[in-house]
């Protein structure tokens, strides 16, 4: 088996390959991008002194980050539809999907990076006449977010790696594109192969990153 | 321009101000000395609202700081404060910290708070430190940019709350000669400190606490020369000792 290991037919379907690349790219992206500023919004709210509304934020929290992954993909594919009336396809069901779950994860680390911001600095941002408002924006969520990149980064490819579940809908990101093409071309073993290292370079580039950030940041 | 009238504060049951009273007249420098946990910092902070405080009375520039329906953003834009521990934001630079408030408080144009940066720097001796983020500034510099960024508002009053405390000894003076030209300028000053040098150079009153009270609060020449409290003399030989 090993002795007729064929890259050939990596490269004979690149095209394919690479456009389910594209949609792992592209969910991994809105999730970040979504649940980031969905979580800050949510983190926010957690720390307001308004009980109520810290209150609902912590509940959505708390019940999210109870949640596996695979069953919020599968429930918001039944869901969306049901609330927007209409069909709305397997892409934009995990899309949200996956900006409300990872929301959850993100205000948990936004809420920790604005505990971070010493109370010296809040007092100099209300000194100065800054509203609440203002004081999160231009100095409590700027050093927040700057004192949690590591963490949002390591997320991050906790998140890329965890787009492959959309599988379950059958989604066509970069592993369910892999699979079709194993599976119509009989190249099992060298689809999975490569499948495997894309996500290790990848992967791994990115943590290597999270490291050398950890370092620069620490100095 | 500053004026308390009996005010208590607690923290749960720990009462930390204890119906303290005092004014400071427009163009006055008043030096606030005390030991640790007497309650100093706490009462400055209520001067513009940083610590609310649950009984008495306190006006700025005739304004309450208590009344719940006060300003206190707008109230605060206009009193300078000046922290120990700096306070400058680590994550913009050094004029970008003296225009932010500028901007965005006083919605002045960018180019107005850049020329006022400008002049503020040079009037501090810092304008070659105008693109360097603070942790590249040594204590004594940022302290003269928290200076800086808080005379930027043009403020009514300045209080300083241990300006001095965490710098090395050496850069205490860079600090400390800065704050004399502001108060022979005639700014009007509130400073916790217990640079006794820095009272007896430009202070015009001295108030003394001890457990939430103000103990003592004379002209300089009476805290200095003649007969004090039991309590403030022990703190005054304790500090000068050295």
């Amino acid at each position: 088996m090993f002795g007729e290991f064929d890259t050939s037919v990596i490269f004979d379907n690149l095209h394919f390959l690479l456009e389910g690349m594209q949609t792992t790219l592209i969910l991994t992206v809105i999730a970040i991008c979504g649940g980031l500023v969905l979580g800050t919004l949510l983190a926010l709210a957690r720390l307001a002194p308004f009980k109520p509304l810290s209150f609902i934020a912590g509940s959505y929290v708390n019940f999210f980050r109870s949640m596996p992954l695979i069953l919020v993909i599968f429930w918001f594919y039944f869901l969306v539809p049901h609330i927007v009336g209409r069909p709305v396809g397997g892409f934009y069901s995990v899309l949200v999907a996956f900006v409300m779950f990872e929301a959850a994860y993100y205000c948990e680390i936004m809420r920790a990076g604005i505990q971070s911001v010493r109370k010296g600095q809040i007092y100099a941002g209300q000194a100065l006449g800054l509203t609440y408002t203002q004081n999160m924006r231009y100095v409590v969520l700027p050093q927040a977010f700057r004192n949690m990149v590591p963490i949002l980064m390591t997320q991050a490819i906790i998140l890329f790696q965890d787009t492959s579940l959309v599988y379950v809908v059958g989604v066509k990101d970069f592993l369910v594109s892999a699979d079709l093409v194993a599976n119509r071309e009989n190249r099992i073993l060298e689809m999975f192969t490569t499948v495997a290292l894309v996500y290790f370079v990848i992967c791994l580039s990115g943590s290597l990153l999270v490291r050398r950030l950890q370092r620069k940041f620490a100095q | 321009m500053i004026e308390l009238k009996n005010v208590s504060k607690w923290y749960d049951e720990f009462q930390v101000l204890n119906d303290c009273s005092t004014q400071v007249a427009k163009g006055e420098v008043v030096v606030v000395c005390g030991p640790s946990g007497s309650g100093k910092s706490t009462l400055i902070k209520c001067v513009n609202g940083l610590e609310a405080f649950q009984k008495g009375e306190i006006y700025v520039d005739g304004t309450s700081v208590g009344d719940a329906g006060t300003n206190l953003p707008q109230l605060r834009s206009h009193i300078g404060m000046v922290f120990q521990n700096f306070e400058l934001f680590p994550h913009i630079s050094v004029t970008e910290n003296i225009k932010l408030a500028q901007l965005k408080v006083l919605g002045r144009s960018d180019d107005e708070s850049q020329q006022n940066a400008a002049r503020l720097l040079e009037r501090v001796g810092l304008s070659d430190q105008a693109d360097k983020h603070p942790a590249q500034l040594s204590g004594g510099q940022q302290q003269r940019v928290a200076i800086a960024r808080a005379l930027a508002m043009d403020p009514v009053a300045m209080l300083f709350d241990e300006p001095t405390s965490a710098l090395d000894p050496e850069m205490i003076n860079e600090v400390l000669d800065v704050m004399v030209e502001l108060a022979t300028d005639g700014m009007t000053m509130m400073v916790v400190t217990h640079e006794m040098g820095f009272a007896r150079r430009v202070a015009d009153r001295v108030i003394f606490m001890d457990e939430g009270r103000i103990e003592e609060d004379c002209s300089k020449e009476e805290f200095f020369n003649s007969e004090r409290g039991e309590r403030a003399q022990i703190f005054l030989s304790k500090i000068l000792e050295h």
